[in-house]
């Protein structure tokens, strides 16, 4: 445990843990049989700045293809980075070395959305559970970490004496909780969670999300909270960036963005989400702006107000002046 | 309106190997013409089952229709041969499906997969059936629709091929349009084009349709009568806005209390979970199967399957399986509360 405990929070809650300068994640795209040669780019994430303070939650959310989960697994260096850097605790994970980075690597946990397919069918929920313990060498007495596993499965819902059962004994949203104490097994400070709930059954969400706020406050934690579902967002985040197409097209405080969107991207996505009540949803309307209106000139955020940012686009710069 | 539908104590088991699964256990209900019936249930609660099985579109074996009747304008499909099933199926009633590329046939254009159907069912010629392709097209939003036609699957995306399947859905002028989850695959910009589309055919064309999904809020904008399903069953079912605005069921007052609302700011409060985990649904009903997840339920709940039965006297359509009074124990909580 002792070891663990060194890895307390080097950043004051309200400071930036993560910044995000320029980010740029482009995949090529090749062509050719025997030599194969490339032909142009995938830009999944195109220049994407912003920074996460420790102890909130940031949410990414964008359709399919967006670019949000590649953002995130960029930041943790899962994908290396084309262009860009990531301050983690003041330091650049990017022009990091490799043992630094590996050290790093406790402090940032993911939490992936299918609990089906990321939890090793063949190990057991002990050895899932210790496996990031092991890798980073903490805690090699194995009373000690036997003591820890099953209190990590204690804490996120789950009896304790199922260390020696296997994933497929478990329910989706079980297994989601075992993720959830694998993430949390090296004491992180920073989580990315990639849809950790769309794979889960509706009356199972909030169990989830109900947790994930619990272990927040116990751990300050911080999150990038990455998902497609807008009303889940609206609830667990501080702030929400709004990404299409690999640039992030507005950033603003949870409830600025979702009462005053001003970007036409996220006005036809809020305006789409549907509400569950009959007396409301009857009567909606919904925004249909063009999709070529989306992206003009979009690298740069502007400040709309205070801590409200939009990407600049000619038609609401003239709307707006 | 008359009744188009009636389906009368629907049972559905599953041989498997790791035992019986007990998939439909006893749904009942009635559709009228003209009507749109939303139905919301989680994975395993038989809500696509029993429907492709009033269909003739599950394996047997596995699968077992045990009894019931699912009787269609006087007929009891349950009771009609593969051939006669065939010849109702995407004539009087179509069917959308979750994704539209599996539904698609990858090396046929997407014309001629229109115009088999219509020349199958309708008997026109190959002209006058592409030329009502083209038609269906362009009423589904397709633009260019002319040329469109002679372009294959892959060429379309998510979005516009469940266009193409809808288009397909309506070339013989259906009565009833079954939709199983037809936009859950899809961004939620296109999912809120395809029900506005929906619901715009809807009104011109006048047919009736069920829709099936997990999702409350798209329901909520669709549907005129809603059946809420559970472990096979279904738990309540009344007019759309009395379930939202006075739900009778511990199932659906606890999926509407746990769902966070995009138009509402979260105030930091607390989500109301629903505790507990999805029945098994190899083990054969005694009770109510929510019972083990429902703090209001008695004892009885744990014994008897409750029946289906009328909230009250003055809403004699809106329905509640539970022997517990829902609203009563809310009213009381509510009269405490303000004491």
């Amino acid at each position: 445990m002792s070891d663990l405990m060194q890895t307390k929070p080097k950043v004051k809650m309200g400071e930036p843990l993560v910044e995000v300068k320029n980010l740029k994640k482009y995949f090529p795209i090749t062509s050719g049989v025997l030599f194969q040669r490339e032909v142009g780019a995938v830009k999944a994430v195109d220049n994407v700045t912003f920074t996460i303070t420790a102890g909130e939650t940031l949410g990414l959310v964008g359709e399919s293809g967006s670019g949000k989960s590649t953002t995130g697994r960029t930041i943790l260096q899962l994908y290396e980075p084309t262009d860009g850097e990531v301050l983690f605790e003041g330091e650049d994970l990017v022009t990091m070395n490799s043992s630094d980075l590996r050290k790093k690597r406790r402090r940032m946990q993911m939490i992936f959305q299918d609990p089906y397919a990321s939890l090793n069918p063949r190990m057991t929920v002990g050895r899932i559970v210790s496996e990031p313990l092991r890798i980073h060498n903490v805690m090699p007495n194995k009373k000690e970490q036997q003591e820890y596993i099953e209190s990590l499965l204690e804490r996120v819902g789950l009896n304790p004496y199922y260390t020696n059962r296997f994933p497929h004994e478990f329910s989706g949203g079980q297994r989601q909780r075992v993720g959830i104490a694998r993430a949390l097994a090296l004491n992180p400070s920073f989580i990315v969670a990639d849809e950790p709930i769309s794979a889960l059954d509706v009356s199972i969400q909030a169990q989830v999300v109900n947790l994930l706020q619990d272990l927040q406050k116990e751990f300050q934690l911080t999150f990038l909270f990455i998902a497609h579902d807008l009303s889940m967002i609206r609830y667990i985040c501080d702030r929400v960036a709004v990404m299409f197409k690999g640039k992030i097209v507005e950033l603003a405080g949870t409830d600025e963005l979702y009462e005053n969107p001003v970007h036409p991207y996220t006005r036809d996505l809020l305006s789409a989400v549907p509400i569950p009540d009959p007396d409301v949803e009857k009567q909606r309307r919904r925004n249909q702006a063009q999709p070529e209106e989306y992206l003009e000139e979009t690298s740069e955020l502007v400040e709309v107000a205070p801590d409200h940012w939009v990407s600049k686009s000619k038609a609401h710069l003239a709307e707006m002046a | 309106m008359g009744v188009l539908l009636d389906v009368k104590d629907l049972v559905v088991r599953f041989y498997t190997q790791e035992g019986v699964v007990y998939a439909v256990n006893g749904v009942s209900y009635t559709l009228n013409e003209g009507e749109t019936l939303g139905i919301v249930g989680e994975s395993g609660s038989g809500k696509s089952v029993h429907v492709l099985a009033m269909m003739g579109l599950i394996p047997q074996p596995p699968g077992k229709v045990e009894r019931g009747e699912v009787i269609f304008e006087g007929r009891d499909l349950l009771k009609m041969s593969q051939r006669q099933l065939r010849s109702i199926r995407g004539d009087q009633v179509a069917m959308i499906f979750q994704d539209p590329m599996t539904s698609l046939n990858p090396v046929l254009k997407v014309g001629t997969q229109i115009t088999e159907g219509i020349r199958l069912h309708k008997g026109l010629s190959q002209k006058a059936a592409r030329q009502r392709a083209v038609k269906l097209l362009d009423m589904v939003g397709i633009a260019d629709a002319k040329n469109r036609i002679d372009d294959y699957p892959h060429q379309f995306s998510g979005g516009m091929r469940q266009r193409v399947m809808i288009a397909m859905g309506l070339s013989c002028d259906p009565k009833l349009l079954i939709a199983d989850e037809p936009t859950t695959a899809l961004d939620v910009t296109i999912q809120a084009q395809i029900i506005d589309l929906v619901k715009d055919l809807k009104q011109e064309l006048g047919m009736a349709m069920i829709w099936i999904t997990h999702d409350l809020g798209v329901v909520a904008g669709i549907a005129d009568t809603i059946n809420v399903m559970y472990a096979g069953m279904v738990m309540e079912r009344g007019p759309i806005e009395q379930v939202f605005s006075d739900p009778a069921n511990a199932y659906t007052l606890g999926l509407l209390r746990s769902l966070p609302r995009m138009d509402k700011s979260a105030d930091q409060q607390r989500l109301v979970q629903i505790e507990g985990a999805p029945p098994d649904m190899r083990v054969e009903p005694v009770g109510d199967p929510f019972a083990p997840r429902n703090p209001w339920a008695t004892e009885r709940d744990f014994e008897e399957i409750p029946p289906l039965r009328s909230v009250d006297d003055e809403h004699p359509n809106h329905l509640t399986r539970a022997w517990y009074d829902l609203q009563e124990i809310r009213r009381q909580e509510a009269a405490e509360g303000m004491a």
